[in-house]
């Protein structure tokens, strides 16, 4: 990506951002029910069959043939690679969010893996039971209070919410490798994330299959799986299965076992 | 003889695990991490016997739905997947439905059982809740970073049985009550139609 396209995307997904943030929220007592908030979901499902189509002619068998070409090793390697550059920008998110010590580990893994670990890609810092470290700017938002907003489907990146869309933006345009004075390539985060995301799209090729084609509703199952999963990343309230949605024999509809 | 020692000596060794594998389901009564342990051990043992087993993949399948029903609490499973819809079933409706969900199910997860190959289940926890109990463990499956899978298992059907799964904090009854529900949808709230429909899908 040359700089102005760079910006050109920036701002585009910037300015569809903000306005989705800007605009519908949602009441307390659904949000604290765990309920799907969801007021774009025709925009939402048109990117979604947008996203469908890169994927079925694009980018799933470009990551088929990626894994089958690649050997494993060279794939996770790639991904250790991605994944170390984005460890200064994970520290600071960790520093935002006044978690000195998680920002500590990121930035020694980082350290670690770029010097013993061939410029990330090893992972030697694992090896040093240094522990894992994934945050990001939608965490920091999540940590100052900022709610989760309405389910988007971002074009190209998939299921996100308000918030977490807001902090891909920002995140992009922080990334302190960027600012490196002696770059060796521009650009190379993006690139190298790319790379990662096909990795993946072809390690856990037969979970995303069934999600997108396999299912009744992709769409429907995409937004479910992706809200749970982000919502237990970032440390949900796991007593929920107390609640209504997560106890089918306290299910109001149930009365199997009742009397 | 040595021959028949031996011979005696396996059977008995044999004899010895099957009972303390019948003994299984009441040791859990006081379920603690020990217990949880171990029926999570089972299962994950039981489906690797099938893996190993070598037989078609259809016949396998088969073998997973048998495991399905002999350790998960299929009837509310069931009825929590077909969610409100339920209420308007009738009893014959219901057990029919019940049936192709379980089929559905063998066919959905059991036909990427080669992703389970050579993959273990390790035990984390094990804490009450309402239901019963809640069993945390660490997946490891080849190829793949390890990750999180929650099992609540509860004895109000008469039996310690699973009732739902977590992974990576994603709930399968919720998951399958959407696509039960989208299923429902496609075929304009028909249950009969939708019974056909997992039947023919699985």
């Amino acid at each position: 990506m040359t700089f102005l396209m760079r910006r050109l995307f920036g701002l585009t997904l910037a300015a569809s951002v903000t306005v989705l943030a800007g605009c519908a929220t949602q009441d307390s007592v659904s949000r604290a029910s765990g309920e799907v908030f969801d007021p774009y979901e025709q925009t939402n499902r048109s990117i979604h069959n947008f996203n469908r189509g890169v994927d079925r002619y694009a980018f799933r068998p470009a990551a088929k043939g990626y894994v089958t070409v690649v050997p494993p090793d060279m794939v996770r390697s790639f991904n250790y690679f991605a994944e170390n550059l984005s460890m200064p920008g994970q520290a600071v998110n960790a520093l935002l969010q006044g978690n000195l010590k998680e920002s500590g580990i990121a930035l020694s893994r980082f350290v670690v893996n770029t010097i013993f670990g061939i410029g990330g890609l090893g992972d030697p810092a694992s090896d040093f039971n240094i522990p894992r470290v994934d945050t990001n700017f939608g965490e920091t938002l999540h940590v100052w209070g900022v709610g989760e907003g309405a389910y988007v489907e971002l074009p190209f990146f998939g299921p996100s919410t308000a918030r977490d869309g807001a902090g891909i933006v920002v995140d992009f345009f922080t990334n302190p490798i960027g600012y490196a004075t002696n770059n060796p390539a521009d650009n190379i985060t993006a690139y190298a994330e790319v790379v990662r995301r096909l990795g993946d799209r072809g390690t856990y090729s037969d979970t995303i299959d069934s999600i997108l084609y396999e299912s009744a509703d992709s769409y429907a199952q995409a937004r479910l799986i992706y809200l749970q999963n982000r919502r237990f990343e970032l440390g949900g309230d796991q007593s929920e299965y107390e609640g209504v949605y997560g106890d089918p024999y306290s299910d109001p509809y149930e009365d199997l076992y009742a009397e | 003889m040595p021959s028949s020692f031996l011979t005696r000596r396996t059977f008995l060794t044999t004899g010895l695990a099957l009972s303390a594998m019948a003994a299984l389901p009441r040791q859990l009564w006081a379920l603690t991490e020990t217990g949880a342990r171990s029926l999570v051990g089972s299962v994950v043992g039981d489906i690797n016997k099938v893996i190993a087993s070598g037989k078609s993949e259809s016949a396998m399948i088969r073998d997973f739905e048998k495991i399905f029903v002999r350790y998960a609490d299929v009837n509310i499973m069931a009825r929590y997947a077909l969610g409100v819809d339920g209420r308007r079933a009738s009893p014959g409706q219901l057990r029919a439905f019940t049936g192709a969900f379980q089929g559905y199910i063998a066919n959905k997860y059991g036909r990427r059982f080669r992703e389970f190959i050579g993959g273990t289940v390790e035990v984390q926890s094990a804490r009450k809740i309402k239901a019963g109990y809640e069993i945390k463990s660490i997946a490891k499956l080849q190829g793949q970073a390890p990750f999180e899978v929650t099992f609540l298992v509860s004895d109000k059907s008469g039996k310690e049985k699973f009732f739902n799964m977590f992974i990576e904090g994603v709930n399968l009854l919720l998951t399958e009550r959407t696509e039960i529900g989208a299923i429902l949808d496609r075929n304009k709230g028909d249950i009969d139609k939708l019974i056909a429909e997992l039947k023919r899908i699985s």
